[in-house]
């Protein structure tokens, strides 16, 4: 293989790891735009602990999602209080104090940035990828799939139906971001450099762009957002220039086109012939006047 | 024996939002294994009687009992495990979800655990929680829907999966809002079928919200009549019809009165004028 597609490769496995980090969030509800923020926790923990303890990276990445799962359930009381766009700010501003925290920590390297001792390498980080993946789409074929989505449809009658609101939502944003703290462990291991500009909001909205793309609905969507996102930039290479501004405009048009995403529930029902037998008359395409 | 305790007991339960009072002393009691209709007017105050019993708000005074339970300080998503389960007036399914999906929302109450919870209910077809629901789903000839996303279904349809998901938590007391309102004669006629059939056992006690005074009479033992958030009548339907506060709540008063008393007409009337259009 060579280095480019190994590389690509390596990007797309990464940022499949973070969109379903950005996935269960936002099948709950909420808009994480701290989900940089977590995978910074993931990626500086899992460093250190490999760096300092010489512990093999195998290791160091879980206890990176450890952590950020950690961090993410003691903010999650105060943050997952506010609601929509207000959650939004918040995980902002959860992103900045973290990035501002790690700039300013001697021992993390602050702004000049920290080393990785271990280097991991494609296979090691597919099969990261493979198990996130696998470990959402079991989790999303259980009573808590349906329950996620309920919430998120409607609380209240989520609510009258016994469900704990408050304990889904603080479990989609917890496992969310300790996923997210895989891809930041993941990423620090691979490319054996990591600084805090990187793990910027900007990231965040990438990754939930990516995921918002691809649909929220199924478990399937976050994939194809991140394949699209990684790998659609990577074919308009034809114009150097020009290919972001392809890129966006392509994503506009999608926007307008697909509201809730390129794969919906619905659609994916349909694919498998799941659809139910229309006699509702009304709902038949009408025939020309006969 | 609990055979005549009521298993719905309000006791001058009072509700106000703001300044306006919209339960005043309100007490009723549903007898056991009853099909009782709870009716008046617009705004008098039936929706907020079962926001009331299922929790959605707390009550300002008074006490609600299920059964021997005194549930008025239950918080609302654990009134479902004391066996209260509800309809809503506008259909209010899991719109992302399929029909069978938000079936089994429904037994979120019975099967919630964490080991409830991570049971793999949508990957083997042969789940026991699965085949309940679609049990259920067949049983109100929704068979065919079953694996359709709900947003897109007919009104109709939407109502009477939000029946079945309602029994799905296998509830004592089972509270519907407004049931037949927008279904056609044939949908309506099915409804009452299939009420009668839930409640032949005698372990579902019924209370509904119903504007459709037909379907009413035909399908409930018992009426409890309300007019701004206060009890004018309760007993038989035939009792109740008899009844001169409902006629005059329903109908207006007779004319002679009303010019009688000569005074600005009370909203009261107002109410009872355009309700019987």
């Amino acid at each position: 293989m060579s280095g480019y597609a190994e590389g690509i490769l390596i990007l797309l496995a990464i940022n499949v790891v973070f969109a379903y980090g950005a996935f269960l969030p936002l099948a709950a509800g909420q808009l994480n735009l701290g989900l940089a923020a977590f995978a910074a926790i993931g990626a500086y923990s899992s460093a250190y602990v490999s760096n300092v303890y010489a512990i093999p990276a195998l290791a160091a990445i879980p206890f990176g999602a450890f952590a950020a799962g950690i961090i993410a359930l003691i903010v999650a009381v105060p943050v997952l209080r506010t609601r929509g766009i207000y959650l939004a700010l918040a995980t902002f501003a959860l992103g900045q104090i973290v990035q501002a925290t790690i700039l300013n920590l001697g021992f993390l390297g602050g702004a000049a940035g920290y080393p990785v001792n271990e280097f991991i390498r494609l296979p090691f980080i597919s099969a990261f990828t493979v198990a996130v993946v696998a470990l959402v789409a079991l989790l999303f074929g259980t009573r808590f799939g349906i329950a996620v989505t309920a919430v998120h449809d409607d609380e209240r009658v989520a609510d009258l139906m016994g469900i704990d609101v408050r304990a889904f939502q603080v479990t989609a944003f917890v496992v969310g971001s300790a996923i997210a703290g895989i891809a930041g462990g993941l990423y620090a291991h691979h490319f054996s450099y990591i600084e805090a500009q990187y793990f910027s909001v900007t990231l965040s909205i990438t990754i939930v762009l990516n995921v918002l793309l691809g649909g929220t609905q199924t478990v399937i969507g976050p994939l194809l957002g991140a394949a699209m996102f990684t790998l659609l930039p990577e074919l308009l290479r034809g114009s150097a220039h020009w290919r972001y501004v392809v890129f966006a405009a392509g994503l506009i048009v999608l926007m307008a086109l697909r509201p809730e995403g390129l794969l919906t529930g619905d659609q994916l029902r349909q694919l498998f012939g799941w659809r139910r037998t229309d006699d509702e008359g009304s709902r038949m395409p009408r025939e020309g006047p006969t | 024996m609990t055979a005549g305790r009521p298993i719905l007991r309000f006791e001058t339960v009072s509700k106000h939002f703001g300044g306006l009072s919209v339960i005043e002393d309100l007490t009723f009691a549903v007898r056991r294994g009853s099909r009782t209709g709870l009716i008046g007017p617009n705004g008098a105050g039936k929706t907020t009687v079962f926001n009331l019993i299922t929790g959605v708000y707390p009550v300002d005074a008074g006490r609600i009992y299920l059964d021997a339970d005194d549930i008025t300080n239950v918080p609302s998503r654990r009134r479902i495990r004391n066996g209260v389960a509800r309809s809503f007036q506008n259909v209010r399914l899991m719109r992302h979800l399929s029909t069978l999906e938000n079936v089994l929302v429904g037994q979120h109450s019975r099967n919630g655990g964490l080991f409830g919870v991570l049971q793999p209910i949508s990957l083997s077809a042969r789940n026991r929680w699965r085949e309940e629901a679609r049990a259920g789903l067949a049983d109100a000839g929704l068979a065919k829907y079953e694996r359709a996303t709900v947003g897109g279904l007919p009104y109709g349809v939407q109502k009477r999966i939000e029946l079945v998901r309602a029994l799905m938590a296998h509830p004592r007391l089972l509270l519907l809002d407004e049931p037949a309102a927008g279904l056609n004669p044939a949908e309506t006629e099915a409804l009452h079928t299939h009420l009668v059939q839930i409640c032949r056992s005698g372990d579902i006690t019924l209370l509904m919200v119903e504007h459709d005074m037909q379907f009413v009479g035909a399908l409930c033992e018992e009426l409890v009549v309300i007019s701004f958030g206060r009890k004018i009548a309760e007993g038989t339907p035939q009792a109740v019809r008899q009844n001169l506060l409902v006629q005059e709540v329903y109908l207006g008063k007779p004319a002679v009165e009303q010019e009688r008393e000569a005074v600005a007409e009370s909203p009261l009337v107002a109410a009872g004028v355009s309700r019987a259009s």
